[in-house]
Parts: C-alpha cells; structure tokens; sequence
C-alpha cells in the first residue's frame, strides 16, 4: 500500500526589506548587485563574474556597442539588449568601446556577446526582483 | 584579441549555462545540475548543428 504525502503549498517569504524596485535597478546597473542586496554572495559573485566576463571578451573580441538607431529595426533590438548591461554600456560609451567597424568573423561574436551579455544581466535582475517579492522561494 | 569559433562556442555555452543554472532553479543543487544541462545542450546543439551543414554541403 502506497501513501500519497501532498505538501501544503507555501508562499514563498519576503526576504528583504528593500524596495524590490530598487533591488530591479541596482541588478541592471551593476550584474549581481541586486543578489548582493539579498546577501546572495556566491550568486552575485557568479553573475558578475560572468556577465562581467562576456562583455569583456565581447570588446576585446572587437564586438560592436551600438548607439540608438532608429533607422534600422536590428540596431534597434541590439541596441536594447546591449542597454540591459547598465553601466557597463554607459562605460563603454564614455570610453568609446566598441566603436570599430566589424572586419572579422570573430568581431561578429564579439557584437553577440555583448548583447547577450545584455539579455542574460536582465534576466539576473529580474532574478533578484523576484527573490525580492517573495515570487522565487529561493 | 582572436580565438578559435569553438573556443568561442566554450565561453559563451558557460556563461550563459552560469545565469541559466542560478536563475532558473531554486536549489543549490539543482542550480548545478541546470547548468551543467545547459552547458551541453549549447555545446552538444552546435557540434549536431555544425555536422548537419557539412552533411549538406557535402
């Protein structure tokens, strides 16, 4: 005879009192940080080091950082992912990062890592926001 | 800076692997087994991609 054990379904807790607004924008400005505000170290570490990295690699491998255009749809949509690095898009403006003219295979990568570096920081700050609310258990 | 597609196949399969696997599961273990997961689809998708276009190129 088999006994079927249901668990009661548990909201998840609250487990910070920080606005979870804040711990959203802190996490798109600098990869991690919003983790950080939950104490999450290894998580924020982890996160930063790679998204950090991605970007990194991204430049060096000549990717492009584009500029608002609304000319082209495609500049467009990289242009937003590329914005969701926060302030390292803002440094790579300032410093003019990622201005050359893609001439090689590898510079193409080098403009995807960057993006994706982009989507990946939104989905660890949205990670963050949900950890705030309570919405992700843990 | 230049590497090899591959190399670049590694680095982005791991990073990517590293946010998929913390953000998309609860527990620690789990966040591990995730991103390993992730780590070979990416890496095991692009090998089965690459040979499928030199099966039809050739």
């Amino acid at each position: 005879m088999t006994t079927n054990v249901q668990a009661q379904a548990r909201p998840a807790q609250k487990i910070t009192s920080l606005p979870p607004a804040l711990i959203l924008i802190a996490g798109w400005l600098v990869p991690g940080a919003g983790h950080l505000l939950l104490k999450k170290w290894t998580r924020a570490a982890l996160l930063f080091v790679s998204i950090v990295a991605m970007f990194g690699i991204g430049l060096a491998l000549k990717g492009k950082v584009y500029s608002p255009n609304a000319a082209e749809l495609l500049d467009m949509l990289n242009f937003a992912g590329d914005l969701g690095t926060g302030l390292l898009y803002v440094m790579a403006r300032a410093f003019d990062l990622g201005q050359a003219a893609v001439q090689v295979a590898v510079a193409d990568y080098g403009t995807k890592f960057i993006v994706v570096a982009g989507l990946l920081n939104i989905v660890a700050a949205v990670d963050a926001h949900s950890l705030a609310t309570g919405r992700k258990a843990s | 800076m230049t590497i090899s597609h591959f190399s670049a196949v590694l680095l982005f399969s791991l990073f990517a692997s590293v946010v998929f696997g913390i953000t998309q599961r609860s527990e620690p273990r789990m966040m591990i087994r995730f991103g390993m997961f992730c780590f070979a689809m990416f890496v095991g998708g692009t090998i089965i991609a690459s040979w499928l276009m030199w099966l039809i190129k050739h």
